[in-house]
């Protein structure tokens, strides 16, 4: 006695969201009835074994069917085959593109290619993430950034229209495509610590006011690529750590505004120029690729680890950072006020997103 | 040249990609009708064309226009081989010839492919100009609306019901041609559907005549079918009932405004007694102030019936099944039959068996060609009496029947002996034929018809009494129909089956079979013929003249029952009666007698009184049989059937008995036949009619007494079985009134007997006679238990699980008790496949496998939608097939239907207590009461008198049709709101067509291509741009209105895999064709401008596979009426007025 064949089709298609969740965690299906029937579900409804175990196949067929869609949803909303209200397609959808943050993690940053894609067993082990649902995410991914590519626009709208992804999700999807073109180093031991949220809040910071998008939002790729005529102007600010009268005069600024203010006063007096030093040679150098991939550790390096070793508070950071940005406007013989406060916007919010206390 | 169809291909979208190089598709597209074929330009490069053809045009006869679909066929070019077929969309214009359904097809299709599936969608727009030809009704039957809905559609009113209509058509089965050995199988697959397309437009063409002949104008509860008869052809059959609707919304304002003497109709309209003989406005189109159209005479004579009526001149259809018979001198019309529910009748008459024997001479009509059948009729028909009802009354079958004058022996002898007696029996059919001529005149004229309605569900006070289950059953064998043109063999199976059942029906004093059906089970060249319904007495008032043959002594309607048990009251004479029944005066009204229980297969009537809620009920079997071929495999066959009959009878019986229900409603019985084995399905509702006596229990009986053990174990078997019983009342809620003893009325005359279950002999059955009759217990049923058999059937019975809480089941449109339905439903169609393994399986464990199947399979439906608690799942329709050895198939299709817990809402009971369908109505009433003003206004305009509103309003006195006025004028109202919000078409859809002007301007602009959408957009429940479309197999959807009926949706799909393992094996193949298939018919509707289907149901699904090979092949067959629905609570802006009263006009001009 087998059974040969065994369907239930609904008019309404019908999908359990746990059931979807366990698909898209790339359960099998009979981990799935297991982890189902831990679940209690068996007790609501008199049902056994068997039935859990048909229901979980006809799902999971279902949900294959739909895969197709799902990878071009704007497709979802228009196909004849499946009947789904609408604000279940969105939830299908919003489930879809959903991604653990402990596997972005591992491969923010890293070229969406064929070579990382062979890596992903490696990356399921550590993450404890299934391979099935990795290569989905992995996908999903590198469909985004395909078709992004392409796209003229503001990034973060593109994703939201093309994949009908909410505005957060559109959001850290915008992050992963950044980073993945931009192929900035975030796996480096001294990065560990911080989170994929940590990353998509710079990197927002960035495509918002580094990319040429910023400026001109018409540009193909506006969005993914950092304005490079900006770099270049960022080379002028090696004026204040050139200058030396520059460098003293900013200091006694900042310093004369700190005084007082906090316990970390003589430690910030004290690496002053070391810190500013630091900051400025991030600015100047992110014309090279090379130096753009590795400006988050250079930003840990060379202001956040100093920092932390002094015991700097979070608050210590922020009023640091405040009267460092706004003492340079006083500075009459610096003229780059625009590009200074364009570079230091960003800086200091990521900075203050990236340390931890 | 009356006709002339345009098509224009506007776009497609999410094609597949044909060409790997590049990616990217050179789509263009064929457009075919007939034989006349136009092509699209090829749209280079792209996934997404955009054709925006011109309009093809095709000038073609009507007869044309019904047969054939339009065929669009989607290609991709190329320059060096030939041409790739992306895939296909047939699309049936039917709907566009109904002035009254839809006026364009227009929207996005499913492009299907055999082979692939659907792959991707192209947007069609399609028209039909028809010239009036007073001609136009010779050849074909334009206009004659279909439905398949199984009652009176909403929005109709049924001013006559003709009767009955069948007709089929063979041809041969492409697959099954030589040609198939060389053809690819795309090439095949594509033959037979546009064939089968062919075949079922000829059909209703065909059916179309015969209702115009009849001066019908509609045929409702329109039931098609395929048999697939292998290598001997390709059946498409259907049966339906013919019916002259009128509209409520056109019709009754234009009434009155027409005919101002008929003022008073519309008053009248609320007796139905009136009703019925109202001059019949024969056409649908609304008769208003517009100019008369050449067929607006037509109406007038088709109105009345007699010139029509009388004898049907069947034309020229050499297919036609009526032209042989009334030679043959089979007409057994004296046959008695036998049966209602719960009691075999002994005959009365002589001619027990007479149908049986008499069967070899008509056998003879239509069987010029086939041997096999000579020798296997005979023993069948004996046996189809088994049908129904031999039920527990079993014991006094065999006395009776051996105490009977005739003394023709018991129906298992009657086949063997047949060859002697067969003379002598024709003697006697002869005679009685010729009696019967001489007491009722004229009415072998008559004879030939059939007094049969695909019906199920009937207006208040048609139905007068029901008699019960009426059916027959008959195994043939199949071979060549050699001449396609002439289908008399076929036809005259079917006559054979008819005869019967109209025989049966008459003695059990019924002159009308309603809720009939028809359908087959083919097994290599095996073929059983089943045929069943209800034998009624109906209400002639709404008949045409000499479509029941009713005696001018019949005085059984004069008594006027009340509506709530009237038809639970006997038919037939209880002194005189058919067989020994246990009558008790009707527990309702005390003054009619009534049976103990009553198996039907229609649907509860609205006017019911019912106790408690009711339930599914199955009853299941499996039966072994050897392998044998031919004429030693038929007589196998039909010497099972009788005791499969049985044997689910006793089930059901006993299933009812446990429920503490004495009814049972929408029974279906379904014998299907495999290589090996025969499976037996029997399904019904089973309720608590308050008019019906109280069920006993059952009691169970060990043969040998003095076995302490055994005592013990039966003891603790009637234990379990009291307390199910106890449980089960309790689950739904019977608890009928306590009757006093003078509550009773008068005794009985009748001894009451003991009823008995036969499983051994024993003793007479007498002793137990007087009891007192308000207790329950004394006619308990009495199981014995004498062998492990009867201890497996007994615990076969408690085996059936009762669903859990929240849960309830029927197999019929609604539940009783339930009423607040909110508008969620889910359609779904299950399918599940069962290997048997190879070891010699007994019967027993057979019968357990297809039970526990049937169980499972409602166990996943609860599990599946638990989350639409409080649910009923209703229309639960399962079928049962054995598509290879060893496999055993059950297909079900249902809706579960989601209502409001608390009661709060219920609406309000009604005088009569009936409180159904009908009952959703009720609350237009009030709204229409309330929007009194608006009704006014609306009548205003299209000229009613408003003391005609008022005068109805005040002579309420049949709630039911009266409602259904008020809710039509807010319909009508709604739908000229409708299509005013709409706002791109300033009239009604109808004008649409009539304005070809307008329309083709509007083609012009650059509009056009949104406008469909726009439609579509506002219709949408949801925001997506696909319209939502809801389907059920019932014929409503709960929480809204029918406003229009756009057509029938008939489609027949193959789909075929070479790859079956990558299709995710056989469940996955056949999961993504049902859900192609749902897409499909969803498509359609959305096309013909509609948002759901009702009365959906899928005839067909025929699975073939071979795994090894990797191939599977599947056919869908499905069927439903496109309707056009809003919410009732809608409350839609009342637009202007003088538009409405302009597209009255308007509508009556067209």
């Amino acid at each position: 006695m087998a059974v040969e064949l065994d369907v239930f089709v609904g008019n309404t298609t019908i999908m359990d969201e746990e059931v979807y969740q366990l698909w898209l965690d790339g359960y099998t299906v009979n981990d799935a009835v297991k982890v189902r029937m831990a679940g209690g579900v068996l007790d609501e409804c008199e049902a056994n074994q068997d039935v859990l175990l048909s229901d979980t196949m006809d799902q999971y067929r279902t949900f294959q069917m739909c895969e197709r869609l799902l990878q071009s949803p704007a497709k979802l909303a228009n196909q004849l085959l499946f009947q789904i209200p609408p604000h279940r397609q969105t939830m299908l959808i919003e489930r879809y593109y959903a991604f653990d943050d402990s596997f972005v993690r591992e491969v923010l940053g890293k070229k969406l290619s064929k070579g990382t894609k062979k890596d992903l067993d490696d990356i399921g082990a550590k993450t404890g993430v299934t391979l099935k649902s990795c290569r989905r995410q992995f996908d999903n991914f590198k469909r985004v950034f395909k078709v992004v590519e392409e796209l003229k626009g503001p990034l973060v709208e593109n994703i939201r229209q093309h994949f009908l992804l909410s505005d957060k999700l559109a959001r850290d999807y915008a992050a992963i495509v950044f980073f993945a073109n931009n192929r900035f180093e975030t796996g480096k031991k001294k990065l560990q610590y911080l989170t994929f949220q940590d990353f998509a809040f710079c990197a927002g910071q960035l495509i918002n006011n580094w990319t040429v998008g910023a400026v001109d939002n018409m540009v193909e790729d506006m969005d993914v690529d950092l304005d490079k005529e900006f770099l270049q102007e960022l080379k002028e600010l090696k004026v204040l750590i050139t200058d030396k009268d520059l460098l003293d005069q900013h200091k006694s600024l900042v310093c004369t505004a700190l005084r007082g203010k906090t316990k970390a006063f003589t430690e910030m007096e004290a690496n002053f120029k070391n810190l500013s030093r630091g900051l400025v040679n991030i600015a100047t150098k992110l014309t090279n690729t090379k130096d753009v991939r590795d400006f988050f550790i250079d930003l840990v390096e060379k202001f956040i680890e100093p920092c932390r070793s002094d015991r700097w508070t979070s608050a210590d950071v922020k009023l640091y950072l405040t009267h460092y940005t706004n003492s340079a406007h006083i500075l009459d013989s610096f003229k780059h006020q625009a590009v200074w406060d364009r570079y230091m916007g960003v800086i200091k919010s990521c900075i203050f997103k990236m340390y931890h206390d | 040249m009356p006709g002339k169809l345009k098509a224009k291909i506007v776009a497609g979208r999410h094609l597949p990609v044909m060409d790997r190089a590049s990616d990217l598709t050179d789509a263009f597209v064929e457009v075919k009708f007939g034989n006349t074929t136009f092509k699209t330009d090829v749209f280079p490069k792209s996934l997404n064309p955009q054709w925006n053809s011109e309009w093809f045009k095709f000038e073609v006869d009507d007869e044309d226009l019904q047969d054939e679909p339009l065929q669009i066929t989607v290609l991709d070019h190329d320059t060096y081989s030939a041409n790739d077929a992306i895939g296909k969309v047939y699309i049936d214009i039917d709907p566009l010839l109904c002035t009254e359904a839809a006026s364009v097809i227009s929207g996005w299709f499913p492009i299907y492919d055999t082979i692939h599936g659907i792959r991707g969608e192209i947007n069609v727009l399609v028209k039909v100009e028809l010239f009036n030809d007073l001609n136009r009704f010779r050849q074909s039957s334009c206009g004659v609306k279909f439905f398949c809905t199984t009652s009176i559609p909403r929005g109709y009113r049924a001013a006559m019901v003709h009767g009955f209509v069948e007709e089929l058509v063979v041809n041969e089965d492409p697959e099954y041609q030589w040609i198939d050995r060389i053809r690819t199988p795309r090439a095949s697959n594509e033959a037979r559907q546009r064939l089968i397309s062919l075949m079922s437009g000829e059909l209703q063409r065909k059916i179309g005549l015969k209702v115009l002949e009849m001066g019908g104008n509609a045929v409702v509860g329109y039931l098609q079918c395929f048999d697939l008869e292998g290598e001997s052809g390709l059946v498409v059959r259907a049966i339906g009932t013919a019916c002259t609707l009128e509209k409520h919304s056109s019709g009754s304002l234009v009434n009155t405004h027409t005919h101002p003497n008929t003022a008073p109709a519309s008053n009248a309209c609320n007796s139905p007694s009136k009703d019925g003989k109202e001059p019949v406005f024969g056409e649908d189109l609304p008769s208003s102030s517009g100019p008369p159209t050449p067929f607006r005479n037509l109406p007038t004579s088709s109105s009345s019936p007699p010139p029509f009526s009388p004898s049907k001149p069947c034309s020229r259809q050499s297919s036609s099944s009526d032209t042989d018979l009334s030679l043959t001198p089979k007409t057994d019309e004296s046959q008695s039959g036998r049966r209602r529910p719960g009691i075999f009748l002994c005959p009365s008459s002589p001619v027990l068996s007479a149908d049986s024997l008499s069967l070899p001479g008509s056998g003879s009509v239509g069987r010029g060609h086939s041997s096999g059948c000579r020798a296997t009729t005979p023993p069948i028909p004996s046996f189809t009496h088994s049908d129904s009802a031999l039920l527990r009354k079993s014991v006094s079958f065999t006395e009776d029947l051996l105490l009977a004058a005739s003394g023709m022996g018991s129906g298992g002898s009657a086949g063997k002996e047949a060859g002697p007696l067969k003379t002598l029996l024709r003697q006697q059919t002869q005679t009685a034929l010729e009696q019967r001529g001489a007491s009722s005149s004229g009415l072998l004229l008559n004879a030939r018809e059939f007094p049969f309605f695909t019906l199920t569900s009937f207006p208040p006070g048609f139905l007068v009494h029901v008699g019960g289950v009426v059916s027959a059953r008959s195994v043939k064998l199949l071979d060549r129909i050699h001449n396609p043109d002439e289908p008399e063999t076929r036809d005259a199976w079917w006559e054979e089956i008819r005869q019967e059942i109209k025989s049966h029906a008459k003695a059990l004093g019924c002159h009308a079979v309603v809720g009939y059906s028809e359908n087959t089970s083919i097994c290599e060249e095996v073929c059983i013929l089943s045929a069943s319904g209800t034998a009624t007495i109906l209400n002639p008032r709404y008949m045409r003249e000499g479509c029941l043959d009713i005696g001018s002594t019949d005085h059984r309607f004069d008594d006027p029952s009340p509506p709530s048990c009237g038809f639970c009251h006997i038919p037939y004479d209880e002194l005189n009666m058919p067989f020994p029944a246990q009558l008790t005066y009707c527990y309702n009204c005390r003054r009619q007698k009534v049976p103990d229980v009553l198996f039907t297969t229609i649907d509860l009537p609205a006017e019911a009184a019912v106790t408690g809620k009711g339930c599914l009920i199955q009853a299941r079997l499996c039966r072994l049989k050897k392998k044998a071929q031919g004429e030693v495999n038929a007589t196998a066959i039909s010497n099972l059937l009788p005791f499969m009959e049985y044997e689910l009878h006793t089930q059901l019986m006993n299933k009812l008995k446990l429920r503490s229900m004495n009814a049972l409603f929408g029974l279906h019985i379904q014998i299907s036949v495999g290589e090996n084995m025969l499976l037996g399905l029997a399904s019904a509702t089973g309720v608590y009619l308050t008019a019906l006596p109280a069920p006993g229990g059952i009691q169970i009986a060990g043969k040998t007494s003095g076995d302490l053990n055994n005592e013990q174990h039966i003891q603790s078997i009637q234990k379990r079985i009291n307390d199910t019983i106890a449980k089960n009342k309790e689950l739904y809620q019977i608890n009928p009134p306590e009757l006093t003893e003078e509550g009773v009325g008068s005794p009985i005359p009748e001894p009451r007997q003991r009823s008995r279950l036969f499983r051994s002999h024993s003793e007479s059955s007498d002793e137990v006679s007087e009891l007192d009759l308000s207790h329950g217990k004394k006619d308990a049923f009495v199981l014995e238990i004498d062998d492990t058999d009867a201890v497996e059937d007994i615990h076969s019975l408690l085996i059936d699980a009762s669903p859990p809480t929240g849960f309830y089941t029927c197999n019929t449109e609604t539940m009783p008790g339930i009423y607040n339905w909110t508008t969620a439903v889910q359609m779904f169609t299950s399918v599940r496949v069962l290997r048997l393994s190879n070891a010699n399986l007994s019967n027993q464990s057979l019968n357990k496998i297809f039970t526990d199947l049937c169980e499972n399979l409602l166990k996943s439906f609860y599990f599946k939608l638990r989350s639409n608690i409080p649910c009923c799942l209703c229309h639960l329709n399962f079928t049962v097939a054995v598509p290879e050895e060893e496999l055993i198939q059950v297909s079900v299709t249902a809706v579960a239907m989601t209502f409001d817990k608390d009661q709060t809402q219920e609406r309000f009971i009604t005088k009569g207590g009936n409180e159904t369908e009908e009952q959703l109505q009720f609350p237009l009433e009030l709204c229409a009461d309330s929007s009194s003003t608006n009704t006014q206004t609306s009548s205003k305009f299209s000229g009613v008198p408003e003391n005609t509103i008022v005068s109805s309003r005040a002579a309420s006195v049949d709630y039911g049709s009266f409602a259904d006025r008020c809710s039509t004028w807010l319909e009508l109202l709604r739908l000229k709101a409708h299509t005013i919000r709409r706002g791109s078409v300033k009239t009604s859809r109808r004008t649409q067509s009539l304005a070809h002007s307008v329309s083709s301007l509007e083609n012009c602009s650059p509009l056009t291509e949104g406008r469909p959408r726009s439609l579509r957009s506002s219709r949408s429940f949801g925001g997506s741009s696909v319209t939502m479309v809801k389907m059920t197999p019932l014929s409503f959807l709960p929480g809204t209105r029918i406003i229009k009926y756009l057509g029938i949706i008939n489609m027949f799909f193959i789909r075929e895999t070479t790859s079956l393992r990558e299709e995710g094996g056989v469940s996955g193949f056949l999961h993504s064709f049902i859900a192609e298939v749902f897409a499909m018919v969803r498509a359609h509707v959305a096309a013909l401008g509609g948002n759901a289907v009702v009365s959906y149901s899928m005839k067909d699904c025929v699975l073939m596979e071979n795994p090894n090979k990797n191939q599977a092949q599947c056919l869908i067959n499905v069927s439903g009426d496109a309707v056009i629905c809003v919410r009732e609570t809608d409350q839609e802006p009342m637009t202007s007025m003088t538009n409405i009263g302009q597209s009255c006009t308007a509508d009556g001009a067209t």
